[in-house]
């Protein structure tokens, strides 16, 4: 069975869409890992030792385990204690929540770089521990550690192929689903490779000015 | 909690561990090959090498390595490639984690003090000589550690084999909880045995490290 490229643009539509999905489910990912990251960054910091060991627990499990393991436990897992969201609400969870513990690592390590005197400063003008925290610390550390934070989410570009596992019809299992009607799989995944390394372009290409930006500013 | 479930499984589980135990070790030692190779052509005189290596690297890091396993175990015959499940997973996963380590070993190499190879070309050394017996013993010291991290990330993707059906402990654990409705148990026994293994694995990278820093 030879190579025939000419089946594609019947199906161009569908795993353009697929691409579509891949984007939001990106986009939302990205916003939960970012998010969550800073959320889990403070708690890791700041948080009593009640609340801050579970989550200690939690970022473990997750640095020392697949993303794929965790997808299953999380679609099949809010399957179980009732909750039945569709795959691709269990998709951006799961990929959010991976990456969230990657980006806490990163922003645990720009806050305590934040130097102490900012801190003091903001709380000799009158404001509270959080206040400080929120309005002062985070927005520096925040800039820090944009860089690799951008790169994190590049890899969730790359990483979000594997939310088709649990059904969410994005780039791949739209791929999958005109392969299943044209028994063409060389064309169709090297189609889906070539639209993913664009996608992939385009976000180092806006990652570099962005860098650029901040080195600037600096 | 359902212990006496965990426990009836958990046999599988380990022997599904040394599945993964075996594709990690395998594909570890693929990728230093070809990260060398990369490496290589990435710090070629020849423009066409310099070229090829960045399009390796460009490539294989610019899309999924799911992705890239599809195209070899379900693609793979059309274009006259026959692999069973676990060789594509090997061959697939070497030559993806190659990239990244390539990456790692040019890094390595590069942020070696430019004056050392002047220094040993003033002393009389060929290119390669100096390469040889100057720049690549320092930089081997240096990329240990991050060629650790790299391993660490390689024995998480070996879980993307559990896609074409090789049976490992991401797929042993897709399997029980499909059949036992217990996902978290599941992922606490595949999960542990994978930080197991990732542990050892670091515990080793931190001796190989210190011991080359000692030297």
């Amino acid at each position: 069975m030879g190579l025939d490229f000419s089946v594609i643009p019947k199906y161009l539509d569908i795993v353009l869409l697929g691409a579509l999905w891949t984007i939001g489910i990106t986009v939302g990912a990205a916003l939960v890992s970012f998010f969550g990251g800073i959320f889990l960054a403070v708690i890791a910091l700041y948080a009593p030792a009640v609340v801050r060991w579970p989550f200690r627990i939690f970022s473990f499990l997750f640095l020392g385990t697949p993303l794929l393991l965790q997808l299953f436990l999380i679609y099949f897992g809010l399957v179980q204690i009732g909750i039945d969201v569709p795959a691709f609400v269990a998709g951006v969870i799961g990929l959010g929540l991976h990456f969230a513990v990657y980006n806490s690592e990163l922003f645990q390590t720009s806050i305590l770089a934040v130097d102490k005197g900012q801190i003091e400063a903001a709380r000799t003008l009158g404001l509270s521990r959080m206040q400080a925290l929120r309005k002062v610390v985070v927005p520096q550390a925040v800039r820090d550690v944009i860089p690799p934070i951008g790169n994190n989410m590049i890899a969730l570009l790359k990483d979000s192929a594997l939310v088709s596992v649990i059904g969410v019809s994005e780039l791949t299992l739209s791929a999958q689903r005109a392969i299943g009607s044209t028994y063409r799989p060389f064309e169709f995944y090297v189609l889906v490779a070539a639209i993913y390394y664009i996608i992939n372009l385009g976000m180092e290409a806006v990652l570099r000015r962005v860098e650029r930006r901040i080195q600037a500013s600096k | 909690m359902d212990y006496a479930l965990m426990q009836r499984v958990f046999p599988f589980f380990l022997e599904a561990a040394w599945i993964t135990i075996l594709l990690s070790v395998l594909t570890a030692i693929l990728g230093l090959i070809c990260a060398m190779l990369g490496t290589a052509a990435r710090l070629s005189r020849f423009r066409v090498l310099r070229f090829l290596g960045a399009a390796y690297v460009s490539v294989f890091r610019g899309t999924p390595a799911l992705i890239q396993l599809f195209i070899l175990y379900f693609g793979g015959p059309q274009i006259g490639i026959q692999l069973d499940a676990f060789e594509a997973g090997v061959i697939g996963l070497g030559v993806n984690v190659g990239a990244y380590m390539t990456e790692t070993m040019r890094g390595a190499i590069i942020s070696v003090d430019k004056g050392q190879g002047e220094a040993a070309r003033t002393l009389g050394m060929s290119k390669w000589q100096a390469m040889r017996n100057v720049i690549l013993p320092q930089a081997m010291r240096l990329m240990i550690r991050p060629l650790g991290v790299n391993l660490n990330t390689l024995i998480k993707s070996t879980a993307l084999v559990a896609a074409i059906s090789v049976v490992e402990l991401t797929y042993t654990a897709q399997r029980y909880i499909g059949s036992t409705y217990k996902p978290f148990e599941m992922f606490l026994i595949a999960g542990l045995l994978y930080m197991i293994i990732i542990y050892v694995v670091g515990l080793a990278v931190t001796w190989a490290d210190r011991k080359a820093r000692l030297n």
